[in-house]
């Protein structure tokens, strides 16, 4: 059998921590459980064949250790972690990273387990970041200001969920949303004048282009000028910064169709109305579902920073820079995951339509 | 009240001209390029009667599928006249007068078979229980029986350009025009499209014009075979090819079809010494 590299260090790495102080105070469950752990996982590593009963025994030991690694942490009151905690801690690390590399290489016949373990490698990868943070920031004593660690940003969230609810609400099912479905809805409109007007194709798509540079804080602070500092102005100024990108893309799109398609519409007699609906629509598409994912990302960027320049007390970006001057910077974070959050679920939620609506292009085709 | 108006000057004209659907008198075609005007037609006189099969051949070059696409409205010739069904080729084309099969077979991908070949019928308001009737018959016409619900790319091309032909008979066009149709099919598909071709053009009674830039198929095909040369794009010479209506693919082997076949070659290669002769 050969062994892998990665395999062959973790093992060396785990035996060196069960020898080495790891600066833990007085011996306790984890203090000898921990680097035990991480040693056994290192052995079914190195020693077991590679197969699916190994591979998952791996998988729960090596998250056992991490487990008892984080918890281990709590014991180091009267020195950091020495030498041989960081040996356990590597040693765990590349045990991870060999499951990983060895469920990413397996194939699986039933196309739901392959569906699982897709998604099986993007959990594991965030949460060895999670771990790694965790551990990093509470082993080297990193002030809390600088980064605080998952486990205090996770209790924040826990503490304020109607605080971040109301905020959410603000920012992201009102401003968000709204110019969201304003800066599209009428960008698509505009591309459709465009295309059946050609001098305003000439005049004011470049215009656009000069607008779509503008930068958003420059905007922001007139849109609250305008349209009073509630969610209104944030709207604005997602319309602002979601109209362009689809205007150009769907006046792209509508110039997609070939020139054989169109000409066998016009050998049907087809009015300007039945070719748009029946051909160049369809095939813009793609173009149309490329702005809507752009859009999705620019509208909530565009809610949170308009909120700095003006807002009521509610809000995700009026929170976050009010919690910044505070210091209290786990509540940024919080914020900040609960934008991403919804950030990649709307991201997600538009890829899943586009599927379902492209599925003829070359690119999704089955 | 135009349709009330038009039609019985449509029928004198008719009655007055022998009956040929596309009539072309000394027409040309001029292209404004940045290298300056390009002679695409020059002179063009033809005659297609109704239920001829009419080829098109010649090199690159010498307008043949420019000439289909002024019979079809997609091109403006710069003189001379034409009358398609002795109504203006724009007039024929917004009556629905022709069904047009290009050289890809431009199949909408977000379609379904089925749906592609409803395309034209519902662009001409034709109620749903006929449609689907239309392409039941067209589908069987074309051997596609089955494929209804399949989208072109799952198809294999020499289907797809089948599914493109019931689209453009669906409709039940008296004319077909066909530009190529078959040229980027490998020769064992384009022999049995070709003979297919044949049956259903037996079946239908339509009046076909058909680009093409192979010698067999245009004998193979045709009643009548226009042989063009470019430099200007005219017609250098027509030939008739009656080989009568049964034709198989054996036919190809025959004395008589040889003979036609070397004419049509000796055709194209005076076309291209008088291009020669020119430079």
């Amino acid at each position: 059998m050969r062994r892998s590299p990665l395999a062959v260090v973790a093992f060396a790495l785990a035996a060196a921590s069960l020898v080495l102080p790891t600066g833990a105070d007085g011996p306790g469950f984890l203090f000898f459980s921990a680097p035990a752990i991480v040693f056994a996982a290192a052995a079914v590593a190195l020693f077991v064949p590679p197969s699916r009963a190994s591979l998952i025994a791996l998988l729960i030991l090596v998250h056992v250790a991490a487990f008892c690694l984080i918890g281990l942490l709590g014991a180091f009151a009267t020195s950091g972690p020495a030498i041989g905690y960081w040996c356990s801690v590597i040693g765990a690390w590349l045990l991870a990273w060999l499951a990983v590399q060895r469920l990413a290489a397996l194939r699986f016949k039933s196309p739901n387990m392959q569906r699982l373990s897709n998604l099986a490698l993007p959990v594991l990868f965030g949460a060895w970041l999670l771990i790694l943070w965790e551990i990093i920031v509470r082993g080297f004593g990193v002030p809390t200001i600088l980064l605080p660690p998952p486990s205090m940003i996770a209790a924040r969230i826990a503490a304020s969920i109607p605080t971040l609810w109301a905020d959410f609400q603000q920012t992201f099912l009102k401003a968000a949303i709204a110019g969201y479905a304003i800066g599209c809805g009428s960008g698509f409109i505009a591309a459709i004048v465009v295309d059946r007007v050609p001098f305003l194709r000439k005049g004011l798509l470049p215009i656009g282009n000069l607008v779509a540079a503008l930068p958003v804080v420059g905007i922001a602070p007139i849109m609250v000028m305008w349209f009073g500092s509630y969610w209104e102005s944030k709207a604005a100024v997602v319309v602002i910064m979601t109209f362009f990108p689809m205007l150009v893309n769907t006046v792209a799109g509508l110039a997609a169709s070939g020139a054989m398609e169109r000409d066998l519409m016009r050998t049907y007699g087809s009015t300007y109305i039945q070719t748009l609906l029946k051909l160049r629509l369809p095939a813009a598409m793609p173009f149309i579902f490329n702005a809507l994912k752009i859009n999705s990302t620019l509208a909530l960027i565009g809610a949170i920073v308009a909120e700095f320049f003006g807002s009521p007390i509610v809000g995700m970006g009026f929170r976050i820079s009010m919690e910044v001057g505070r210091m209290n910077v786990d509540m940024v974070w919080a914020e900040i995951f609960v934008a991403a959050l919804a950030g990649s679920l709307s991201y997600g939620l538009i890829t899943l339509i586009e599927r379902a609506v492209t599925f003829w292009h070359p690119s999704y085709r089955t | 009240m135009t349709v009330v108006a038009l039609r019985p000057k449509a029928k004198t004209m008719a009655d007055a001209a022998p009956k040929n659907v596309i009539d072309v008198n000394e027409l040309s075609l001029v292209f404004q390029t940045n290298d300056g005007p390009v002679n695409a037609l020059s002179n063009i006189n033809l005659a297609v009667g109704g239920g001829e099969f009419v080829s098109f051949i010649g090199p690159s070059g010498c307008g043949k599928t420019t000439l289909l696409r002024v019979i079809a409205d997609l091109e403006q010739p710069t003189s001379g006249s034409i009358s398609v069904n002795g109504m203006t080729p724009s007039e024929a084309r917004q009556k629905r007068a022709y069904g047009y099969v290009f050289q890809a077979a431009a199949l909408y991908p977000w379609r379904t078979i089925a749906g592609n070949i409803s395309l034209p019928l519902e662009v001409m308001g034709i109620p749903k229980a006929e449609r689907k009737d239309r392409i039941a018959r067209n589908l069987e016409l074309v051997n596609l029986s089955g494929f209804e619900k399949k989208f072109p790319w799952q198809l294999s091309g020499g289907m797809q350009q089948r599914a493109s032909i019931a689209r453009a008979l669906s409709f039940d066009p008296h004319l077909l025009l066909m530009d190529e149709p078959f040229g980027a099919l490998d020769e064992i598909v384009r022999d049995h499209l070709n003979e297919e071709l044949l049956k259903l053009w037996a079946k239908t009674q339509k009046t076909v014009v058909f680009v093409t830039h192979s010698i067999p198929e245009a004998v193979f095909l045709s009643t009548k075979i226009v042989v063009m040369s470019p430099r200007p794009g005219r017609i250098h010479e027509i030939i008739d090819c009656d080989l009568g209506p049964e034709r198989t693919l054996d036919i190809r082997e025959t004395p008589k079809f040889l003979e036609i076949a070397h004419r049509v070659r000796e055709g194209l290669r005076h076309g291209h010494s008088y291009d020669a002769a020119h430079l």
